[in-house]
């Protein structure tokens, strides 16, 4: 079986023993079975056990294994490996805090996500069926129901890194349209007036860096124009 | 060693569909909840379900909660509890609607109903052809619905321990459930979760197989806690394979493919499911279809250099059926097998997905065991939904779209029991067995003082590759003999398991210790288990029960229509009845199964 040798540059740090974070030189034998980078990475765990980084589903929809991969936001289950260049330099995501090795502190990004009431609001009293909605009025939340919360894009944010407490960042602001798009929502007036805000949404300079890391294709850009469209709107 | 407390009502550990679901009826109903989860909720494994949840709404053409039960007992080649599959089907409207109001992303029909796609297995009016019952968001159904789930527990602010990884259930003298013992991964702090009430909701064991459709985090955590607490396993002979995974990755392909007119062939291009099941075709129950592909496989039809796979054929439908109703299914082809549906076939073969078996419990979600001549007495305090539970609505194999409505159906009412049950229990709360909690904190020092050991991943590859040798699509009498004095041996292994990280931050090559020790409980059961039952039925097929006049397909009723009983303890097995009579309907009467 042919076999071939990949060189890898990878940041360790772990705070039980390490008084500042490293840059590791390792390498790995590879085999024709190893397509993705997280089969790399299973393989150099197996090797150096305390390499550590988080992974579940290695097929692209948990989003558990987002890291910085060549210098650029990625899912490790997603990259070809032959798409790499050598020595693979992995980081862990920038912007948040470190905890060990690929392990970043999350906190924040989920708190943003959690700040935008990321749940159907409808006061109604609920039918005995399930609330009608047209083909088309579903087709809104295309290209935003589908994302994964792996925080590529808000960590790839320049805003987001200056300003994590107070900007909502692309993922945040990507779910705050997909409700506000929904048809079965009432509360639209309430969250545009909740981002409508010199950092919650207006701290987005419109740098793209979202669209150009997003693993599953989304356009977080192109939901935030529609919040802003929303709110132009409404002001006439 | 003293380890800290922390006191809930009640005390949830897995964070998927079932989980989320229970939680939301503890948290609206008012109790003190707790919900422990591996890894970030909408990161747990039902994110990657795809096609479809099943309820007999109707919304495309006439359906009855009858005829998916018909089909449910049917497809569990008559042994699942028929009570528990009635309650689940008649549930089933019910479920999904208020899935609907919380805000799942549903595809609809032109009337702005859910859209409903057929699936494998379910037919309508008592098995004459495919009926549309799989109501889908796409083909990220289990994405859509957990997250969904897991914003309406945002809503009603249920309190997360995320990345904390349960270790054993904690057991008094009297055999209740009075919580878990747990491990914070960050710290690496071992915590007591003291609860009136403990739901499991743990998910599945996939990762048992060296290739499965199972994430990383699949390792039957529930299962292994529950037996070494004394619990017994149900029915873990049954494990379910796919069809369609993608060769040699081991991705999920959606059964919803086949229900929007996908089809499989061989290397002949012969769509050779018409041979096997004249009526269904691509549609029949996943064993049938499994078992199908590895016999054309075995026969010398099978696809590509080493004709080692079939293919699945797209290419015949419409484009814009594929990137509407199959977008992610095409990214997971073009991503894992390189091939683009809309214009190549996708090369799949059938792959580990499913256990049928799991901690037995009645459809309220409680837990049942023998015990003073009753086969099914409730454990006080204990819960258990979704795949880590045998309720037993699968039987001896499940019909796709039935584990996601398996989920939502007792994640609920596992929910409502608990809500119960705790709401009658004494004020004060039982007090905490120090041994059971020493038990914990003895199993990571062992593994932390460990010197020369076993290597965790050598074991776990030795673990997996026993599995998938010994106890594959179809079973010979022989391998599962051997096959059983093989994982023994590892066993043996996993007892001695050594890591080199010895960090308390986030240390997991610790985890991934922990995890084989659940992955060997779920090994051994599964493997004596299947030993030890002498007929094929469902997913379970072996050699020397073959297809005769006297047993139909190899099934005997007269010796074998009963249920498994793993117990731990000297690798015991215990069997018992199956619950033929449902709650308001006739019997469903044994016949032989064919679609």
């Amino acid at each position: 079986m042919s076999t071939r040798t990949m060189q890898f540059r990878i940041y360790r740090y772990d705070p039980d023993k390490d008084e500042k974070p490293y840059m590791q030189d390792i390498s790995v034998e590879l085999d024709h079975h190893d397509r993705k980078l997280l089969d790399a990475l299973v393989k150099l765990k197996a090797k150096d056990d305390t390499l550590s980084f988080r992974r579940s589903c290695r097929e692209g929809v948990c989003g558990s294994d987002a890291m910085n991969i060549n210098g650029k936001n990625g899912l490790a289950c997603l990259t070809d490996i032959a798409s790499l260049k050598q020595p693979v330099t992995l980081r862990p995501l920038p912007g948040l805090p470190v905890v060990r090795d690929l392990f970043v502190d999350m906190t924040q990004f989920f708190k943003q996500y959690h700040s935008i009431k990321p749940y159907l609001i409808n006061n109604d009293p609920p039918p005995e069926t399930e609330r009608l909605q047209s083909p088309e009025e579903r087709a809104e939340l295309d290209g935003l129901y589908e994302c994964i919360l792996c925080a590529c894009c808000t960590t790839a944010c320049p805003s987001f890194w200056w300003n994590p407490d107070k900007y909502v960042g692309p993922a945040g602001l990507l779910q705050a349209y997909r409700f506000i798009a929904d048809s079965r929502d009432q509360a639209t007036s309430a969250r545009l007036d909740d981002l409508e805000d010199p950092y919650r949404l207006f701290r987005c300079r419109s740098i793209m860096n979202c669209v150009d890391v997003c693993p599953k294709g989304l356009n977080p850009m192109r939901a935030i124009g529609k919040i802003k469209d929303a709110m132009t709107k409404r002001a006439v | 060693m003293d380890i800290s407390k922390r006191t809930f009502d009640a005390v949830i550990v897995g964070a998927g569909g079932a989980g989320l679901r229970a939680a939301i009826q503890l948290s609206e109903s008012g109790l003190k909840t707790a919900v422990l989860t591996k890894v970030f909720p909408t990161r747990s494994h039902t994110v990657a379900a795809q096609g479809g949840v099943a309820a007999s709404l109707g919304n495309s053409e006439e359906d009855h909660w009858h005829w998916h039960m018909y089909d449910t007992v049917k497809g569990s080649d008559w042994l699942g509890d028929q009570d528990a599959i009635e309650f689940m089907c008649r549930k089933a409207n019910e479920v999904v609607i208020e899935l609907e109001h919380y805000g799942m992303p549903f595809d609809r029909t032109e009337a702005g109903r859910i859209y409903q796609r057929p699936f494998g297995g379910h037919m309508s009016n008592f098995g004459e052809k495919p009926v549309r019952r799989s109501c889908a968001a796409a083909d990220r159904t289990g994405h859509a619905m957990l997250h969904a789930l897991y914003q309406r527990n945002v809503r009603a602010n249920t309190q997360f321990f995320v990345e904390w990884m349960a270790l054993d259930l904690i057991r008094d003298a009297d055999g209740d459930v009075l919580g878990v013992t747990a491990l914070e991964m960050e710290t690496g702090e071992i915590v007591a979760f003291q609860a009136k009430a403990t739901i499991f909701a743990t998910g599945g064991a996939g990762r048992i197989f060296h290739s499965s459709t199972n994430a990383f985090i699949n390792t039957g955590d529930g299962l292994g806690m529950a037996a070494r607490a004394g619990i017994p396993l149900e029915d873990m002979e049954f494990s379910q394979y796919h069809p369609t995974g993608v060769d040699a990755a081991g991705v999920l392909i959606t059964e919803g493919v086949r229900g929007e007119g996908g089809i499989q062939r061989n290397s002949s291009g012969e769509r050779f499911m018409e041979r096997y099941a004249p009526n269904a075709k691509d549609l029949a129950s996943r064993d049938v279809v499994s078992r199908a592909m590895v016999t054309e496989i075995n026969e010398g039809r099978g696809c590509g250099p080493h004709k080692d796979y079939v293919q699945l054929d797209l290419s015949h439908l419409d484009p814009q059926v594929i990137m509407h109703r199959l977008p992610g299914i095409r990214e997971i082809s073009i991503q894992f097998a390189g091939a683009d549906p809309i214009r190549e076939p996708i090369p799949v073969v059938p792959t580990a997905h499913y256990q049928m078996g799991g901690i037995p419990t009645n459809h309220h979600g409680r837990v049942v065991m023998p015990r003073d001549g009753d086969a099914n007495a409730p454990v006080t305090g204990f819960y258990a939904a979704g795949e880590c539970a045998c309720t037993s609505v699968h039987g001896a194999n499940r019909l796709g779209t039935n584990s996601l409505l398996d989920l939502l159906v007792f994640g609920k009412s596992s929910g409502e029991s608990a809500s119960e049950d705790v709401r009658r229990m004494p004020k004060a709360h039982k007090p905490l067995p120090q041994e059971a909690l020493e038990r914990s904190v003895e199993r990571v020092r062992r593994l932390d003082a460990q010197q020369g050991g076993a290597d965790v991943h050598e074991t776990r590859l030795a673990l997996q590759r026993t599995m998938q040798n010994h106890c594959g699509v179809f079973r010979f009498a022989d391998r599962l003999k051997e096959g059983v004095s093989r994982i023994l041996e590892v066993q043996r292994d996993v007892q001695r398991t050594a890591i080199g990280d010895k960090s308390k931050v986030f240390n997991t090559a610790r985890v991934e210790a922990l995890e084989l020790d659940n992955l060997i409980e779920v090994a051994v059961a599964t493997l004596v288990s299947a030993e030890a039952r002498k007929e094929s039925r469902g997913a379970h097929v072996r050699d020397d029960a073959p297809d005769t006049p006297e047993h139909p397909n190899g099934r005997d009723d007269q010796n074998w229509l009963r249920h498994t009983l793993w117990f731990r303890d000297g690798n015991r097995l215990e069997y018992k009845p199956v619950q033929l009579t449902p709650l308001s309907v006739d019997t469903i009467e044994l016949k032989k199964r064919a679609y």
